[in-house]
């Protein structure tokens, strides 16, 4: 998010903060769907806008709607378990109603055409009215994203180049209209299609962050689009936010699966994917807990919203971009001529990326609060806790969290209930490496993000059977001494953490074995 | 929501402060007063050679306009003047700056090495002040700030390229200075346009803090660079590859408008030179013309390089060394020293060891003054 962009953002949060304080001669109900309808459109305005530039035609315009798409079908492949799941169901008027009434009002024409559009909602499980006029709205901002390119400059055009040719948006939009159809009509009676759509979301994840993957797929859209695929790069496919909406599309899919996922209509489900203030860095809500919030028309107090903006502002932008001037990269480990300055260089750089990513998350928090949305909280002081494993319970917290929920607990849950039994350490071991492993490979698949990740994982390994051995010693000790132990456990974890940004910030293992070499003198 | 009122409040005073702020920003201009502020010859050591840059992120350097600040960056600002200092500064263009040129290897440094001694006892300490642009009156501008550092010696380094009067004022420090190259055009009755068009002239509004926004932050990024400055011994960007000097040349005659046969000498701003010398008063001033790259290809009957026509750079040798006698300067002309294989990318700009036989000359020529016999 750029400084203009938040600007925007503020100003349409304040909108939809008067919205809910409410006018007088507006119900209650009314100004409730005015403002989940201006959410709706709102977000999916701002994945186009927020989308940068990128050297493959018409991408920038391609990939928000591959995210509308991907989320439109994903929502399609969970609908059955929520109309069976009736008490989790909302109240809403049933679109036979709806179209009854339509159908009463005899506006001849489109009469037949109504009629179809009956009958495909139907089939689309389009069950309400309200998902109907979601998909119709979902279509008509597409549509019109795309017609910006017969603008003239500069009204053209929201996405950073001009968009392609209309029919291409039509039969695109088509397209995740048919397959959103084909998923909702085999998907009821299959627990195969959500698992399907997870294993393709993954894919997708991978070939987005594995360098020559990310490449060869750059070349084959650059072929796609007539241009020379000799200069195709991995990042050609900067597809923004993606990251985050695969952890939201597959915790929703998890979640069909397991039947936790409430009933949630096709506005609410797509809100919740693209919620702008968290589409490009988190945090990762849950649905359950995002969908209390979007029913609810509270009065809410607007200070603290525009404190944490202001706050994350003056982080991203003052702290952080300032020590990235300084912040360690690949040069500084060749240049530098002192290991005592490469500490300088690797503090800057823990700083910085701790400004720069909690910066965005008290603004996409404050956002959220402005428009009465309680984001969870992503960072809470981990520079300053006494051990690794309070480090990752206050580090990217809802990342942790996901991965704890859908592979950690599941992962030692089997490896304990299994008919093998293994040993205690084993388990701890075996979940721990493994979900940092997952998490450092989230950020890229290099060896240096894996290696970030072991050490992450080794260190909290060692940290649990440190604690499992110390515990009963330490209960004994007196106030002082835990005190200086605390601070002690502080600056371990805290430089133990700091070393582990060599591995992060660095794209080789051989720079970073280098790294360390001078930062201790070698 | 809060009393609505709270918000309208918080929001008038945010105004009211926001307007005040910039309103005492523009009538106090504390600009200078920040520049002097640095964190270098303290925090981190000074720079060897003034700011300059136009890839910060892989020169960890920059370009800016605040004089102050530029200079308060630099070694030379590192303290008083040691008794037993015989200072030298250096002033020119990119060539005396060192562009392509390591700290290491650039002419200060390397006359530096030299370890001369006066016949007092004194060190000779050498200072680079050389800054990129080519324009007699951004070394004057750079020669009257260097006056303030108390030097024994200054050497000005030039080339016919910073000569033609049409383009004294076109270096963009000079049009970010303006006030104080129009007290050196009154001080020195310069054949300059005080009220050139080509000065950058603030308004009130360019004079806010909004208005200066660029300038604190370019202050601010220097300080920070410090860091990478100190850390790393780069203030410079090295590209992998670079062009040599242009070898095949055009038949063109004609230099800034001038044509052949006859220079007019009022064309060049050789007063700019006096004025010089004028402000030095009693420190000497020794004027170097600067080695250039001496082409042996196509057209090289005609131009001497790139730059150069031979028929004005021929006259304008020797007009230099009429007026460097008949005024008394110092003068060392050394346009031919270094041989055309000892130059990186440009006509003047020199390798290492082009700088080595530049220094090795000049080190002479210092000892010769400060040691007549």
């Amino acid at each position: 998010m750029t400084l203009p962009q938040i600007l925007i953002f503020v100003v349409f949060a304040l909108l939809v903060a008067l919205l809910r304080r409410g006018p007088g001669r507006i119900q209650a109900v009314q100004r409730l769907e005015l403002i989940r309808w201006l959410l709706l459109a709102g977000s999916v305005l701002a994945i186009y806008w927020m989308q940068p530039s990128l050297p493959v035609r018409y991408l920038d315009f391609w990939l928000p709607t591959a995210t509308l798409g991907l989320a439109v079908l994903v929502w399609a492949a969970t609908r059955e378990r929520r109309e069976n799941n009736e008490k989790m169901s909302l109240h809403e008027p049933d679109a036979r109603v709806v179209f009854t009434r339509l159908s009463a009002s005899k506006q001849s024409t489109g009469w037949g055409l109504l009629r179809r559009l009956r009958r495909l909602a139907m089939t689309l499980h389009l069950r309400t009215g309200e998902n109907l006029w979601a998909a119709t709205v979902l279509a008509i901002i597409v549509l019109l994203v795309g017609l910006m390119r017969y603008l003239p400059d500069p009204a053209c055009c929201l996405t950073s180049t001009r968009p392609p040719d209309l029919w291409k948006i039509i039969a695109a939009v088509g397209i995740i209209g048919l397959t959103a159809y084909g998923l909702a009509k085999v998907s009821p009676s299959r627990r195969s299609i959500p698992q399907l759509v997870t294993l393709l979301l993954i894919g997708v994840f991978i070939v987005l962050k594995t360098e020559p993957l990310a490449q060869a797929a750059a070349a084959g859209l650059r072929a796609l689009s007539g241009q020379s695929t000799r200069l195709a790069s991995a990042l050609d496919i900067r597809w923004l936010g993606f990251s985050y909406i695969a952890f939201r599309l597959i915790h929703t899919l998890r979640d069909r699966l397991t039947g936790k996922l409430p009933d949630l209509s096709l506005r609410e489900f797509i809100t919740y994917i693209i919620f702008f203030p968290a589409f490009t860095a988190g945090p990762i809500d849950r649905v359950q807990r995002f969908t209390q919030d979007l029913r609810k028309l509270e009065p809410l107090d607007i200070s603290p919203g525009g404190q944490r903006i202001l706050l994350g502002i003056f982080k991203k932008f003052a702290l952080a971009d300032s020590l990235a001037l300084i912040a360690l990269n690949a040069a500084h480990v060749e240049q530098v001529k002192s290991g005592l300055w490469l500490w300088v260089l690797l503090y800057a750089y823990a700083l910085r990326i701790y400004f720069d990513f909690s910066g965005y998350t008290d603004i996409a928090i404050g956002l959220g609060k402005l428009m009465g949305f309680k984001l969870p909280e992503n960072f809470e002081r981990p520079y300053l806790k006494p051990n690794l494993t309070t480090f990752w319970n206050s580090w990217h917290i809802t990342l942790a969290q996901w991965f704890r929920a859908y592979f950690f607990n599941p992962l030692t849950r089997a490896m304990r209930s299994g008919p093998r039994k293994y040993p205690l350490w084993l388990v701890v071991l075996t979940g721990q490496l493994s979900t940092m492993l997952l998490i450092g490979l989230w950020h890229g698949i290099t060896w240096n993000f894996a290696a970030w990740g072991l050490w992450h994982g080794v260190g909290l390994f060692i940290h649990s059977r440190w604690t499992e051995a110390t515990r009963a010693r330490l209960a004994s000790l007196t106030a002082q001494p835990q005190r200086w132990l605390s601070i002690a456990g502080t600056l371990l974890t805290f430089h133990y953490v700091v070393l582990g940004w060599v591995w992060f910030a660095l794209p080789t293992i051989e720079l970073s074995w280098k790294a360390f070499g001078k930062l201790f003198g070698g | 929501m809060k009393d609505p009122r709270f918000v309208r409040n918080v929001l008038i005073k945010a105004l009211v402060l926001f307007i005040a702020a910039n309103v005492l920003f523009a009538f106090t201009n504390p600009l200078p007063a920040l520049g002097r502020l640095s964190a270098y010859n303290g925090l981190f050591r000074g720079r060897l050679r003034l700011p300059y840059g136009d890839r910060p992120d892989l020169a960890y350097n920059l370009s800016l306009f605040n004089l102050d600040a530029m200079f308060a960056s630099h070694e030379i600002a590192s303290g008083r003047k040691p008794a037993d200092e015989f200072r030298v500064v250096l002033v020119g263009d990119s060539s005396t700056w060192g562009f392509l040129l390591r700290p290491e290897d650039t002419l200060s440094t390397l006359l530096d090495a030299r370890g001369l001694v006066t016949p007092s006892g004194k060190q000779v300490r050498v200072f680079n002040l050389g800054y990129p642009t080519m324009s007699l009156t951004k070394d004057l501008l750079m020669l009257n700030r260097a006056l303030r550092y108390q030097p024994d010696l200054i050497l000005w380094l030039v080339t016919l390229e910073s000569f033609p009067a049409s383009k004294q004022l076109t270096s963009p420090i000079v049009q970010h200075n303006p006030q104080e190259i129009r007290e050196l055009i009154a001080a020195s009755n310069l054949r300059l346009e005080a009220n050139s068009p080509e000065f950058v002239n603030l308004t009130r509004w360019d004079q806010t803090l909004v208005g200066q926004r660029r300038a604190i932050a370019d202050w601010f990024r220097l300080q920070l660079y410090g860091t990478l400055w100190s850390a790393t011994g780069v203030d410079q960007y090295y590209p992998e590859k670079y062009d040599p000097p242009q070898r095949d040349l055009t038949d063109e005659e004609a230099f800034y408008g001038l044509e052949p046969p006859v220079l007019n000498e009022s064309d060049l701003a050789f007063d700019v030179l006096g004025a010089g010398v004028k402000l030095a008063g009693d420190v000497p001033v020794l004027f170097v013309n600067e080695p250039i790259y001496l082409s042996n290809g196509q057209n090289s009957d005609i131009r001497y390089n790139f730059y150069y026509p031979r028929w004005i750079y021929d006259q304008y040798r020797q007009a230099m060394r009429l007026r460097a006698e008949a005024n008394g300067w110092l003068y060392l002309d050394v346009w031919d020293l270094v041989p055309a294989g000892e130059f990186t990318n440009s006509a003047i700009h020199l390798t290492p060891a082009g700088e080595n036989l530049l220094a090795e000359q000049i080190a002479r020529t210092i000892m010769t003054l400060i040691n007549p016999r």
